[in-house]
């Protein structure tokens, strides 16, 4: 799922860019009134942990293994604002370091892999266990539904930029359908290794789970054999819920918006690409006999279709994602605004100015 | 880093481009990669004259091209999909040892594997030349923003610890007679990628503790600031600056 360099063009590249340092932006301050000075050595350690889960391999069936991308089960485990982070600097240190993803294509990854799929997954999983009974099984179910709508949302929302920027023309429904097929199946593993994952948390340290906070039963103590509740822990107090459903409601907005943007552009209009796991499996054996030709013979085709059409293209993109970025950042903005409180603020300034 | 050594990714060695400060090369590669995606597809010989670039880097690197090519795999899936696209695109066909295939198609995968093979490799060799912490280092003069850093500089320095845990678990799943086979083993699966998390979290709460406890306020102090003069600067540019004189020709041949 990592996209190399030239997938992607240069401009829709830079545009994915600057929405990726946006929303890294914005992390960084939810991320800082999450856990506060603990920011670094929790949020890297988390990162850690997602690089390393990341390498451990689900084997499906004879033969075959996949694993697991991790922006749902982080967006659940430590919240939204740490998530993006962490995956960005997995992402980031992914690319410098493995050459996994290409640099020009960072911001694509980031956007695609980090932002869309916590998003979309923390905000899922929200309006879940709102819905349902506060238990631990239905938080698990709903880490299930989250992680199974994440991924191929980000399929669809790596199908959008690839609308938009794609290098090579192929028709947007045919990879539409491939990039989200098999990212449905993709997803359905990725959603169950995530509820058992959450489910294996949640039995043991509930309170790490960040999205589920307060379903543990009280605490009881047995003081001259009868129960009695214990005093409440002392706990740092949590942000106010009704911050966090004001800025939920943004997020779907923007995400809704996103998708839907994304599925009318298939209807209404013809080009992209998709497939990846599905060129690795069925593309491989049948085209390894091609692969020696593959190259050589196109020195005797000329320039052809090119020039204006991509053209276009390439502006349409830059215009379009540009206007998302700067629409999306500013609905951030107002958010954040109206959520910084006079009490809060001195504590802000002094990081900024660390 | 925690441990003294050098990461297996790096390769130590006494050359010009180890001595490079880290935040010119990162400003070189990734200049580099964007000129190179730049570059219109159907001038081929540009991509030969970036590899020859590069090949000329790796040569000044002193990095053997065995190094270079084992560490260019992790582009492999890739390629399989840029393989499959002269059969998916539509277009004009065209024979090719008797199987049909688009022309567009053949320029996409032509386009993708050339600019994604020269990205990785200057991805590599970066790495190969600049040792984790300075590629940090560099990072923060590059106004990376410090908390970032951190992080980023947390998961390097606790990323082998992390997986060598994960890797005990894994022993020791397997001393118990456990085999991953099938979609039945994802529950002990799934449970020891929860036992890891829990792990990491607490570890990750120690790690701050210690470091209250020795006076950290959110902030780490910088006591090795990277610095650049002109000529290290110049040096640095020269692969770009050749990169962008071959892509304005390719624009204009």
């Amino acid at each position: 799922m990592h996209v190399p360099d030239g997938f992607i063009d240069a401009p829709v590249s830079v545009a994915a860019g600057a929405f990726a340092v946006g929303a890294v932006a914005v992390s960084l301050r939810g991320a800082r009134r999450e856990l506060d000075e603990r920011t670094a050595p929790l949020a890297g350690l988390v990162a850690a942990f997602i690089f390393a889960v990341q390498m451990l391999n689900f084997p499906v069936a004879a033969g075959t293994s996949g694993h697991l991308m991790g922006g749902a089960l982080a967006a659940i485990l430590v919240g939204p604002w740490t998530a993006v982070l962490c995956l960005s600097v997995v992402l980031l240190l992914q690319g410098i370091f493995f050459a996994d993803g290409g640099l020009t294509a960072l911001g694509v990854n980031i956007t695609v892999m980090g932002v869309v799929t916590v998003v979309v997954a923390y905000v899922v999983f929200r309006l879940l266990t709102g819905l349902l009974p506060r238990t631990r099984r239905s938080a698990t179910a709903s880490a299930f539904v989250a992680a199974l709508v994440s991924v191929p949302a980000s399929a669809a929302a790596f199908t959008l930029l690839y609308w938009i920027g794609g290098t090579t023309e192929i028709p947007i429904g045919k990879v539409f359908t491939a990039m989200v097929g098999v990212h449905v199946l993709i997803g359905i593993g990725e959603a169950v290794i995530t509820a058992l994952t959450v489910g294996a948390v949640l039995a043991v340290r509930p309170d790490l789970v960040h999205g589920v906070r307060g379903i543990a039963a009280p605490l009881k103590l047995r003081i001259d054999g009868e129960l009695v509740d214990a005093p409440a822990a002392t706990r740092d107090p949590e942000p106010a819920p009704a911050h966090r459903s004001a800025r939920g409601f943004w997020i779907t907005g923007l995400v809704s918006a996103f998708l839907l943007a994304g599925f009318v552009s298939f209807y209404a209009s013809a080009d992209p690409d998709g497939l990846e796991r599905v060129a690795a499996d069925q593309g491989i054996d049948e085209k390894v006999a091609e692969h020696g030709a593959a190259d050589s013979p196109l020195a005797d085709y000329g320039v052809g279709d090119i020039a204006n059409a991509r053209l276009s293209g390439g502006l349409a993109g830059v215009i379009g994602v540009s206007a998302t970025v700067v629409v999306g950042t500013g609905v951030f903005w107002v958010v954040r605004r109206r959520e910084e409180e006079p009490g809060e603020a001195p504590r802000d300034r002094d990081h900024e100015n660390a | 880093m925690g441990a003294g050594h050098a990461h297996k990714l790096y390769r130590h060695g006494p050359s010009p481009v180890h001595g490079l400060p880290p935040h010119c090369k990162l400003v070189a590669v990734f200049c580099f990669v964007l000129v190179v995606v730049c570059t219109p597809r159907e001038a081929m010989w540009a991509f030969g004259l970036y590899a020859a670039l590069l090949a000329a880097v790796a040569a000044v690197a002193r990095i053997p091209v065995g190094f270079l090519l084992k560490r260019l795999v992790v582009e492999v899936p890739f390629v399989a999909f840029a393989l499959l696209m002269p059969f998916v695109v539509p277009g004009e066909q065209t024979n090719v040892l008797g199987v049909s295939v688009s022309v567009p198609g053949l320029w996409g995968a032509w386009n993708v594997l050339a600019k994604a093979t020269l990205g990785v490799a200057a991805s590599v060799l970066l790495a190969s030349s600049t040792e984790l912490r300075a590629v940090l280092l560099g990072l923060q003069r590059l106004k990376l923003p410090p908390l970032l850093v951190q992080i980023a500089s947390f998961m390097i320095r606790y990323g082998d610890v992390v997986t060598d845990e994960m890797r005990r678990m894994a022993i020791a799943r397997r001393s118990r007679g456990f085999e991953a086979r099938g979609v039945r083993q994802w529950r002990v699966l799934a449970a020891s990628a929860g036992a890891l998390f829990i792990r990491s979290y607490e570890r990750g709460e120690r790690v701050h503790l210690a470091m209250v406890s020795r006076g950290y306020t959110g902030t780490m102090p910088v006591i090795d600031e990277v610095t650049a003069d002109r000529t290290q600067w110049a040096y640095a540019a020269t692969l770009p600056v050749l990169a962008l004189a071959i892509c304005l020709l390719g624009w204009t041949l």
